[in-house]
């Protein structure tokens, strides 16, 4: 099946309005997705209800096969060294991909294995963000804005990622609003749009 | 599923050792108890084996409340806790591990310094069975009404407060049955009553409250 997540009309509320109209969304192998909208339109919220972590108020949703959501916040744990919290996320995660080390030297960060992650900058973070992407194999990447906060190398190797992991047959979406994503194929857009709001 | 589990608790028991000084708390806390409460009452050994079940349990409930405000917070504000909805095992048993984990590091330590405590608060010998098998039955209570208390007061920014007053009336039967439980086999009498009301206590906890509290944290994460 070359499907890997199938949203059809989904939409999500908060107190009792729509967040953005309902959208159908199609991620498929080797493909790769990008979200786009004004600020506040609900892109991260879309991205979430995706990933499983919000519950979708009408419409439907599959998935067939594992998931990797990268949000606003890193997930690193400060009092953990970096390489802590990668093989974290290895053991966490059922399928290891990269070792460790490789992962770090391709995200640029080789070296910094053993500095604790409270005392990495904002783009290193990022980036150890990415790597943790790498040490686990998952086949779906859902990515809220990944270009934030890297530079113009780190937003050249967040596509080289993505360029390697749609061509090992896994399926992107991501929410960006300064720099596109450079591939290859085009991605595909999805433009979200608010929902119009009653009562106002 | 089980590797998930097992790397979540490795996590937390890591980052516990890590900050040591919140993880030996429990244990501050009961010796605090131990030393300042004979210090204040009189060190005769009457009133202190009478109170002894009470002061020991007191120590524990402390112990489990102070750790509570980092039980699911930091994981909130750092996007490890929304990462949970994405792992390969599901959250219920994610937030089971981590009750776990809470009740390694705050009950288990009381349960096994309570011997000596009961030794210094001249604790019937006899007595000392029952009061460890309270603890045993007892502080995974603790841990998981608290962790309800902590996922419900996650939204607030100052939930402490909030937290305090969701648990006290929620672990009074606990404190009560234990320490009922104690007070009897000190008297002679037999501690089945409260043993018995005391486990199903635990069993109503161990089915309702890792439920409750997932739909919670989910409530938060939202």
């Amino acid at each position: 099946m070359s499907e890997l997540l199938l949203a059809e009309a989904v939409g999500f509320t908060r107190s009792g309005d729509l967040v953005f109209d309902p959208v159908d969304v199609r991620l498929e192998r080797g493909k790769a997705l990008v979200i786009a909208g004004p600020n506040g339109s609900g892109k991260t919220t879309l991205l979430r209800l995706l990933a499983g972590i919000l519950t979708p108020a009408c419409g439907k949703l599959e998935r067939h096969g594992s998931l990797a959501f990268l949000g606003h916040l890193a997930a690193v744990k400060g009092d953990l060294t970096v390489r802590e919290n990668l093989e974290f996320t290895v053991r966490f995660c059922a399928h290891p991909g990269m070792p460790v080390n490789q992962a770090l030297a391709r995200v640029g960060l080789a070296g910094l294995g053993l500095r604790p992650a409270r005392a990495l900058s904002a783009g290193q973070k990022r980036r150890v963000g990415l790597a943790c992407l790498l040490v686990a194999r998952r086949e779906i990447w859902l990515l809220d804005e990944p270009y934030a906060s890297l530079d113009d190398v780190g937003g050249e190797l967040v596509d080289s990622l993505l360029e390697q992991h749609l061509a090992a047959g896994g399926a992107v979406a991501l929410s960006t609003h300064q720099r596109q994503p450079r591939l290859n194929t085009d991605p595909g857009r999805l433009l979200i749009r608010p929902a119009a709001r009653g009562g106002e | 599923m089980f590797k998930s589990l097992l790397a979540l608790l490795r996590r937390d028991l890591r980052l516990a050792i890590r900050h040591g000084g919140e993880s030996l708390m429990p244990l501050l806390f009961l010796f605090a108890v131990l030393i300042l409460v004979p210090l204040g009452v009189g060190p005769g050994p009457n009133l202190l084996s009478a109170i002894a079940p009470g002061m020991v349990w007191v120590a524990a409930l402390l112990a489990s409340l102070l750790a509570l405000e980092g039980l699911f917070r930091p994981d909130l504000e750092d996007g490890t806790l929304e990462q949970w909805w994405t792992a390969p095992a599901p959250v219920g048993l994610l937030v089971t591990t981590r009750l776990f984990s809470h009740w390694l590091i705050t009950g288990l330590p009381v349960i096994l310094f309570a011997p000596l405590a009961a030794q210094m608060l001249y604790l019937p010998d006899h007595a000392l069975p029952v009061l460890m098998l309270t603890l045993v039955i007892g502080t995974p209570i603790l841990s998981l009404i608290g962790g309800l208390a902590s996922a419900l007061t996650l939204g607030t920014k100052r939930g402490s407060v909030l937290l305090s007053i969701l648990i006290f009336p929620l672990v009074v039967p606990v404190l009560i049955f234990a320490t009922g439980a104690v007070s009897a086999v000190a008297d002679g009498l037999s501690p089945q009553a409260h043993l018995g009301l005391l486990t199903s206590l635990l069993i109503l906890a161990v089915v309702l409250a890792p439920l409750a509290t997932t739909a919670a944290l989910k409530l938060n994460v939202e």
